[in-house]
């Protein structure tokens, strides 16, 4: 460990959009997440008949939405022409043999068939291929909610553009699967903040703090 | 009803029925008729303007033919028409169409009956109107509805072929409705699907809100033309918004005030029924506003969630009617997307807990630079 820390030097790993798009991201799915369930199987919270419980519920859900939409697709579009830790090549590990030699490295890490702790800088191989399969169900979250949303204007421009999905998955399909998305996201979120927490901790990346700060202790000279 | 239906169009000229005269003898004054004129102006989001245009066109001698099909049904939006409590101006109205066929209402029975049938379609080709009640079974030939001898399929090509338009009435002859719920043993359509060539109209709900019905016939007398419709080939007037929106209970909706168990103090307080399954948020219909039986009621005014009976495949997709939320398939029927998620958000909190306490266990991790891999 001694002769590690001598040549430990900082790298700017996480910009400042990709910082950013991940605390708006955590916020607006702990937002979306409690105000959805409550919109799932609401509790009679309004004393009277000119309360507003669920229209304010309602109304922080569909703003929260379009907060975690802007923010989604912002992050989809910077993996396009951020640094190299954050590109969009980092989330297709499986498409190089190396990669895939990553994400084996890292599953028997993890499954406690190896001791070897894996070091990479950005994400590892495995952590981004799942963040592919997170960013697709966000992208499904986006769509079935914008347009279950679109249904309170069916002459709007948002019911043209998403309406098609009524009739290929109906509406209570579509109801069921904007809810069932959000339990596999929170089983994510737990599993993420349990992986960061044991990489923090076993790598000693600083991987925690990375992510506030944007910078990871790395060794030696890239 | 009877009266334009026993008398066949052709040789009877439209001097013997005048509309004012009709009025008079059931004892509808001139005012009750434009209050209609006017109501049916509103129905239909004219401006008020119209009104005189529509009463013109009401009480002109234009009397188009009507064939009324019934197949696979419940004969439900024959009866709304029909029992009604005090006669309308609306079922005068549709008097004033001469109903040349029509088998629950038609005086004549068997061949004499078909013989009308045959006899409008053929002399009023491409001026006629027909109104179809139930869904057309298309499995097997179509052999599964048979009126004198003929399949649905087979009459409903015939006579739908050759409308001016036709207008369903009711889900099952709109989309198949409760005939084509899974697994749809007689492969039942509705009209528009059998017929794609026809000009049709969908009135679909259950049943057929007449107040709607006369208003697109009205619309079709004033116009000449059928109302504007939605991408269900439902008329906008009636189906352009949804249930949830018009709906009375909506501010107990919006305030959090929900009913949980029927017969509650809620229930009866008249609170939202979103939590008994009610299916106004996904349901577009004029029902909060145009009520049933002369706007006396609807299902949700009177306690009972909607059922969503307006949309196409409601049996298969709008259920459990009772519930918000289908079950997940291939769990038990009780497991909801709920109970599925809470397993599955406390497994991987276990999951991940128990990986923690290994860890936790295992000090010997390689921190040589070996461990580093090819990462990156
Ligand atoms: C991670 C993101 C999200 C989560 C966890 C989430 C969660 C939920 C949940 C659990 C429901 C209740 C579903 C039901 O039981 O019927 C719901 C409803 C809904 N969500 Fe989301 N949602 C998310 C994103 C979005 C987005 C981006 C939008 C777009 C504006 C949106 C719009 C809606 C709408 C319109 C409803 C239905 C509300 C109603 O019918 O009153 N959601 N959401
Ligand atoms: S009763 Fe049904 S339609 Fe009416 S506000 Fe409640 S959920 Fe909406």
């Amino acid at each position: 460990m001694k002769q590690n820390q001598e040549c430990l030097h900082e790298t700017y790993v996480w910009e400042v959009p990709v910082r950013v798009t991940h605390w708006v991201n955590v916020l607006s799915i702990a937002t979306l997440s409690v105000t959805g369930i409550f919109i799932g199987s609401p509790v009679t919270l309004g004393l009277t008949a000119s309360a507003y419980v669920m229209g304010w519920i309602r109304f922080i859900h569909f703003v929260a939405g379009y907060l975690f939409a802007i923010s989604v697709v912002s992050r989809i579009y910077w993996s396009f022409v951020s640094n190299r830790y954050a590109g969009w090549r980092e989330f297709v590990p499986f498409l190089s043999a190396e990669g895939r030699r990553n994400m084996w490295r890292m599953f028997a890490y993890y499954t406690f068939m190896s001791r070897k702790v894996p070091h990479p800088i950005g994400h590892n191989a495995l952590a981004g291929a799942t963040y592919l399969l997170v960013f697709l169900l966000y992208l499904v979250m986006i769509l079935t909610g914008f347009t279950l949303y679109s249904e309170h204007a069916p002459h709007g421009p948002l019911h043209a553009l998403l309406g098609w999905m009524f009739a290929h998955f109906s509406n209570q399909g579509i109801r069921q699967t904007h809810h069932l998305i959000m339990w596999f996201l929170i089983g994510f979120a737990i599993h993420h903040i349990y992986s960061a927490w044991l990489m923090d901790v076993k790598e000693r990346g600083g991987v925690i703090s990375s992510i506030f700060g944007g910078y990871k202790p790395v060794q030696g000279r890239e | 009803m009877e009266k334009g239906g026993s008398k066949g169009k052709g040789e009877n000229p439209e001097q013997c029925f005048d509309v004012p005269r009709a009025l008079a003898e059931r004892g509808i004054t001139r005012r009750d008729f434009m209050k209609f004129c006017t109501a049916m102006s509103a129905a239909l989001a004219l401006p008020m303007t119209l009104v005189p245009r529509i009463a013109a066109a009401l009480e002109s001698d234009a009397r188009p033919s009507i064939i009324w099909l019934e197949f696979q049904s419940c004969t439900g939006d024959t009866e709304a028409l029909l029992r009604a409590a005090n006669p309308t101006v609306g079922e005068i109205i549709l008097d004033v169409l001469s109903i040349d066929y029509a088998e629950t209402i038609m005086a004549a029975a068997g061949h004499q009956a078909e013989e009308a049938r045959a006899k409008t379609v053929k002399e009023s080709r491409g001026k006629y109107i027909a109104i179809v009640e139930g869904a057309v079974p298309m499995k097997d030939g179509g052999i599964y509805c048979c009126i004198g001898g003929r399949s649905a399929l087979d009459i409903v090509r015939e006579v739908c072929g050759g409308a001016l338009a036709t207008i369903t009435v009711g889900t099952c002859a709109s989309y198949g409705g409760i005939p084509a719920a899974a697994p749809n043993p007689t492969g039942a359509v509705g009209v528009k699907e059998a017929v794609p060539g026809a000009t049709v109209i969908n009135l679909p709900g259950c049943p057929v809100n007449t107040d709607n019905l006369v208003a697109t016939v009205v619309h079709f007398l004033t116009f000449g033309k059928l109302p504007a419709v939605d991408g269900k080939g439902r008329p906008l007037f009636a189906y352009g918004k949804r249930i949830h929106d018009n709906c009375e209970r909506r501010p107990h909706f919006d305030a959090g005030q929900y009913v949980e168990s029927w017969g509650s103090e809620a229930h009866r307080s008249g609170h939202c029924l979103y939590k008994m399954g009610c299916k106004g948020p996904e349901t577009f219909h004029n029902c909060p506003v145009q009520r049933y039986n002369e706007k006396t009621s609807w299902p949700v005014g009177s306690g009972h969630g909607c059922a969503g009976c307006s949309e196409p495949q409601f049996w298969d997709t709008m259920t459990p009617f009772y519930r918000r939320l289908p079950n997940v398939p291939g769990f038990g029927i009780e497991t909801t997307a709920d109970k599925i998620g809470t397993g599955l958000a406390v497994a991987t909190a276990a999951a991940f807990a128990a990986h923690g306490v290994v860890s936790g266990f295992r000090h010997k991790d390689d921190e040589s630079k070996d461990g580093k891999g090819g990462n990156q």
